[in-house]
């Protein structure tokens, strides 16, 4: 198998570039929440290297495509680490469209297609990354052949490590070497102890593992370190650990009258100690000792080396220009290559990026992910497998009980024989309740993981609209099954949308209101037993009715008469019938619609309701119940006209008793008067066209999807049991009001209704009558 | 006797990849890991004929992974070669500077990989 590119294997490439492609948005996202600040190089590499392995990943497996883009990202992003380029608004704004254009590529990679439209728009995006910035000025000096330091050591640094050792010593930064040595067996956990110890200090620019002190057991490591704070501070902060440290000298620029910047007068004075340690060792200037720095120096070489950098970074690599490096013979220059140059650097790349400010919004990418795998906890996994365990006991038990029943004289079937079979059955039943559940948990993720990308439209969609918003989300951590959490992130993405566009106010209309600057729009979860509850709440302007009213009028949707009856909250309703918008002219932002009955659909189809509320001057928010998860159901089982049949608990809101004398007839249609609402009343035989029994009270249930109400009438109740819905298939499956059949246990088929089709039926009604 | 091929690199797909195209080749077995620090837990563990490392990774890079590989007297005729994707031609150089035996450029075609195998691990 040298190839592998089936199915499976593309499966595998999209999950793959999907966990990059989140990783990414992460990382610009935190970067965009720190426009102002400068960026933290760590993040702008981690970015680099998701961008280049993206490159890698999607050559390996032909994607043309996805690999094109991601060289250009890699490429501005390589320019960008290495300082060739400045990271402004432009450039983030650029990046951030890239990775939409990149999710819209694997989108159509998953479903095996490639459209002339997505991949124009790849080319246009290649080019704007290209475009960005400019060449930086030639350096003068490279401030790196100031640095002390042997070539041996500089040829393992990669061409990053370099940049930063590079940006470190023009800036003027104290460069230490942190030497220490840990046992073999578990040095990367001394290391990331050591880690986290240095980074508040400064920067970690390489790590450089050498076993020469280390013996058969050890491993050494030499940090190439740039800190923040003074010799004391790096010492202190060090205490404890078996870090020693020795400064890197820095010559001052050549030719130059500057007063040596490094390393700090108290680092070259032989006053540092080695940290953690007695007996106090002077700290030693790197390059200058062949002694203490074998593992740094090579021990089997002479080395003439200085000329091997230049010679390295004299082809390839046009920011470094290769100077004579012998003692300090560089061309006499007086201004060290810090301050002026970078700042004609950022200078010039905001002004040779030119971008219209009003450029397209990029088209709407999915937030929908492309991979159909869950990741489970491994605790979960062993749980099951116990379960697994258990129930092979438990098998084992029963096959005895049935051997010992089937040889004939030597066991009775005795009442103790029966008790002892109803204890096994009792266990099995345990345990097979705790596997189901054990699977089902094995099914959840965190919402979380669609908030997190939904934070990330926030920004771009409010910086769009030129609205100041301060997005809150809450209860990430609610977990549901991955299905819905996959359906749940279009709808939330159209809501949180409205909220910005069409709910929030700009700055300037929310003070005149006498509210605060900035808007808030808050995402929640929080489950409620079966139920997760999820809204997306504003404290904008709220639904004007009276614009509803209006609009659903022109529109043709609802009649004059129908309105005049409508209360406020059956008004607010109609905000999610097909083909409404608000606005009269369709913004930018909502460009296909505010397309309230494509999330209405969308829940509908999760077996989820959605209710709005909504507050002139106050706010709007939309509430959205949906079912934990949608593989297994809890089903209430009721009775028409002799036949069972089974509906979904999920969509049931609740059961009444009613008398004949309750259904009231308007216009030749039944309705029910539920706490002041007018419900609409459907007799599941009448539908079924079953032949029809006199009853003297009926049964009552009142089921909901998305924001429409039915009551259905039955006869009788027969309680509670989960199911598993298996489709009808052939021609079975266009039967209104089905959705499938399932096994009630006992060998009993029933068939299950399908709200959303009643529901429709019921609406069909109503239309029917106006 | 299988000779034994250690792949350093942390893209999972990549690794895969690279594992699957060695262990095609009769004879070979793969030893496959994530990162330059595990890579450095396993050499005194195992002998390996062959090492396959990509440059850019998190902990450790490739690079120092072969310096240190070629400064170890236990290691140091283990031969090496570098993964790298396309434009990153002075890491590659620094790698062959610091004893790499042969380099890849990704993506790559499995025949490739198959001769540098062939090359360097005899008789094969």
């Amino acid at each position: 198998m040298t190839t592998q590119h089936g199915g499976k294997a593309l499966a595998e490439f999209v999950a793959e570039a999907t966990e990059i492609l989140d990783a990414l948005g992460r990382d610009l996202l935190a970067l965009d929440e720190a426009r102002d600040q400068e960026a933290d190089p760590e993040r702008i590499n981690g970015i680099f290297r998701a961008a280049h392995s993206l490159k890698g990943l999607s050559g390996l497996f032909g994607q043309e495509r996805i690999t094109q883009l991601a060289h250009a990202a890699e490429d501005l992003l390589d320019r960008l680490r290495l300082g060739r380029l400045t990271l402004d608004d432009q450039v983030l704004d650029a990046l951030v469209d890239a990775l939409d254009t990149f999710q819209s590529l694997l989108g159509e990679t998953s479903r095996g297609e490639e459209g002339d439209d997505l991949t124009r728009r790849t080319r246009a995006m290649e080019e704007r990354l290209a475009r960005m910035g400019s060449p930086a000025p030639p350096v003068e000096e490279d401030p790196l052949e100031r640095l002390e330091l042997d070539a041996q050591v500089r040829a393992v640094f990669t061409e990053y490590e370099e940049h930063r050792l590079r940006e470190n010593v023009r800036r003027g930064v104290a460069l230490w070497r942190v030497r220490a040595a840990f046992d073999l067996t578990d040095f990367d956990q001394g290391l990331a102890d050591l880690n986290a110890r240095l980074k508040p200090l400064g920067e970690v620019i390489s790590t450089l593992p050498s076993s020469r002190p280390g013996g058969a057991t050890g491993i050494a490591f030499d940090l190439i370190f740039g800190a923040k704070v003074d010799a004391q501070a790096l010492e202190a902060g060090l205490q404890g650990t078996p870090a020693e440290l020795a400064p890197l000298v820095v010559r001052p620029p050549s030719g130059a009258d500057v007063a040596p910047v490094l390393p700090p007068a108290d680092a070259v004075a032989p006053r540092t100690k080695r940290g953690g340690k007695k007996k106090g060792t002077r700290a030693r200037p790197l390059a200058l000792e062949a002694g203490p720095l074998q593992p740094l120096l090579s021990a089997d070489t002479g080395a003439t080396t200085r000329d091997v950098p230049s010679e390295t970074t004299s082809h390839g690599t046009p920011g470094l220009v290769a100077l004579p490096t012998s003692g300090s013979a560089g061309p006499p220059r007086m201004r060290t290559v810090a301050g002026p140059s970078s700042t004609t650097l950022g200078l010039q790349s905001a002004a040779s990026a030119p971008l219209p400010a009003g450029r397209p919004r990029p088209e709407e990418t999915s937030l929908r992910s492309l991979t159909q795998t869950v990741r489970v906890d491994i605790g979960r996994l062993d749980g099951l497998i116990n379960m697994v365990g258990e129930l092979l006991l438990i098998k084992a038990n029963l096959q005895r009980l049935a051997e010992a029943s089937r040889q004939d004289g030597t066991v009775a079937l005795s009442k103790l024989f029966g008790q002892e079979l109803s204890r096994e059955t009792r266990q099995l039943e345990r345990k097979l309740e705790a596997l189901q559940e054990g699977l089902l948990e094995a099914r959840m993720v965190p919402v979380g993981q669609v908030f997190d990308k939904l934070a990330r439209l926030v920004r771009r969609i409010a910086r769009e609209a030129g609205k100041e918003i301060d997005f809150v989300s809450t209860g990430g951590e609610v977990e549901l099954d991955k299905l819905i959490v996959e359906e749940l992130s279009d709808p939330l993405m159209h809501l949180i949308r409205n909220a910005i566009d069409h709910g929030a106010e700009g700055p300037e209309a929310r003070l005149s209101a006498g509210k605060p600057r900035r808007a808030v729009v808050r995402l929640r979860a929080e489950q409620k037993g079966n139920h997760v509850l999820i809204s997306v709440s504003d404290d904008g302007s709220g639904i004007d009715e009276a614009r509803v009213r209006e609009v659903a009028l022109s529109r043709g949707l609802v009649t004059p008469s129908q309105v005049s009856e409508m209360t406020r909250r059956e008004l607010l309703n109609l905000i999610f019938l097909p083909g409404f918008s608000t606005r009269s002219s369709v913004s930018a932002l909502s460009g296909r619609g505010v397309g309230l009955d494509v999330v209405k659909n969308n829940l509908g189809n999760l077996s989820g309701i959605i209710d709005v509320w909504s507050e002139r001057g106050k706010g709007t928010a939309f509430h959205l119940t949906l079912p934990v998860t949608l593989a297994i159901v809890r089903a209430l089982v009721v009775g028409v006209s002799g036949r069972t049949y089974a509906v979904p608990l999920n969509s049931v809101l609740e059961i009444l008793a009613v008398q004949p004398h309750d259904i009231r007839t308007v216009e030749r249609r039944e309705v029910l008067d539920l706490r002041g609402q007018t419900l609409p009343f459907l007799r599941l035989g009448r539908l079924f066209h079953l032949p029809e029994r006199e009853v003297n009270r009926h049964f009552v249930v009142v089921v909901g999807l998305a924001q429409q109400r039915l009551g259905i009438a039955v006869d009788e109740l027969f309680g509670q049991q989960d199911i598993v819905t298996k489709p009808l298939g052939g021609r079975l499956s266009a039967v209104k009001g089905i959705s499938g059949a399932t096994d009630l246990g006992n060998r009993r088929t029933v068939l299950v209704l399908d709200v959303a089709e009643l529901l429709e039926e019921g609406i069909a009604q109503e239309r029917r009558r106006a | 006797m299988k000779f034994k091929v250690l792949i350093v690199e942390d893209s999972k797909v990549s690794r895969e990849h690279i594992a699957a195209t060695v262990e095609a080749v009769d004879g070979v077995e793969a030893v496959t890991t994530a990162s330059g620090f595990e890579a450095l837990k396993l050499l005194p563990r195992q002998r390996f004929d062959l090492i396959i490392t990509d440059i850019n990774m998190p902990d450790i890079n490739g690079l120092e992974l072969i310096n240190f590989v070629k400064k170890n007297p236990n290691y140091r005729d283990v031969p090496l070669i570098i993964v790298t994707t396309e434009g990153r031609e002075q890491d590659r150089s620094r790698g062959m500077a610091l004893g790499a035996a042969g380099y890849l450029v990704k993506p790559f075609l499995p025949e490739d990989l198959e001769a540098l195998l062939r090359r360097f691990l005899k008789p094969l």
